[in-house]
């Protein structure tokens, strides 16, 4: 039987991408900035998020979705122990958040009230950097010990991010971390992207990176009632 | 490891198209993947085998048009090609690089039997 040429051209992963941006619009029509933390396990995105807590407690309402592949309350049994609301969610093995995910977690977190939603994803350098989940910035964790070969190798989760965190920066002296080599790569990537070394542990560097945060959440509040 | 919600979202698209060809049956996917794509061919196929069975698009066979990721020099004005990692200019050796293109991931076209 004879065949027929049907054009397409459509971008795979538009249905998330729609849900994405459907995300984004509740969020904001809510007054809530939110950003999507990315990393590799290990990096530190739960004690950034602790630490930026504790740092931000009394001046901002912060709500927390943690992104786990098994079923651990964990992290969120942490946040919501600093008083801050959080929902987990349980990937069920996949490697990565997506747009339905999110839509399905504000079902179950009163967010209306807050000013920051942080969303914790899943800890891997490769998937989460293809879907989109909504969130109005992206940010990237990168730590010491992972080696500076990192924006060499995986290439895509350091594009279209808006800031990166270069974190346990306390331990540049016991490790042969190329600091040069590794923001060259970044650069590459992600030309003049916003960048801070911080340590949770020393808190060096959080104060800019709290500063950011809190400019951020302002000029969005400013836009928002603009 | 994120082939399995890839090959969804392209069952999706291609059923959607083909209803609205009124197709009675897909034969063939054609899709444009750069380099730059952390996605693996052959579990797509893995993928689009289990879940095609039963729908419109049961049988068919999808082709990928790898493009490659070619990077500027911004030093040397050299284009060149990279394997999928981040290399130096080979002509120049600089890292002041530009991504040019390899960033694709999208369905191009199908072909339907009506």
């Amino acid at each position: 039987m004879a065949t027929e040429k049907v054009q397409v051209v459509e971008k795979i992963l538009d249905a998330n991408d729609q849900v994405a941006s459907q995300n984004q619009t509740l969020l904001s029509q809510a007054g809530v900035f939110s950003i999507n933390i990315m990393a590799s396990p290990g990096a530190g995105k739960t004690s950034v998020i602790l630490k930026t807590i504790e740092k931000l407690s009394g001046k901002m309402r912060i709500g927390v979705i943690e992104g786990d592949t098994a079923p651990v309350t964990i992290d969120s049994d942490k946040v919501m122990a600093m008083g801050m609301p959080a929902v987990q969610i349980n990937t069920g093995g996949q490697c990565h958040l997506d747009a339905v995910m999110i839509d399905r977690a504000l079902k179950h977190i009163n967010y209306k009230d807050l000013d920051l939603m942080i969303v914790e994803n899943v800890g891997n350098l490769i998937c989460p950097a293809a879907f989109k989940i909504g969130t109005h910035a992206n940010v990237v964790i990168s730590s010491i010990p992972e080696g500076d070969d990192k924006p060499y190798k995986y290439t895509n989760i350091y594009r279209g991010i808006d800031v990166l965190l270069i974190n346990k920066i306390d331990l540049l002296p016991y490790l042969d971390f190329r600091m040069d080599y590794f923001q060259q790569g970044v650069e590459i990537l992600n030309p003049g992207l916003t960048t801070f070394k911080v340590s949770c542990k020393t808190e060096e560097g959080f104060d800019q990176w709290i500063l950011w945060l809190t400019q951020q959440v302002d000029e969005f509040k400013k836009r928002i009632h603009a | 490891m994120h082939e399995l919600a890839v090959t969804e979202s392209i069952l999706q698209i291609a059923e959607k198209h083909a209803l609205q060809a009124d197709a009675k049956k897909v034969t063939d996917i054609f899709l444009v993947i750069g380099a730059l794509s952390s996605i693996v061919d052959d579990s797509v196929v893995f993928y689009w085998e289990m879940i095609s069975k039963g729908t419109v698009c049961e049988d068919s066979v999808i082709h990928f048009n790898r493009l490659p990721a070619t990077m500027y020099c911004l030093a040397c004005d050299h284009t060149f090609e990279i394997p999928g990692e981040l290399v130096p200019c080979p002509n120049c050796g600089s890292y002041q690089l530009k991504i040019q293109s390899g960033e694709e991931f999208f369905l191009e076209s199908i072909e339907i039997e009506r």
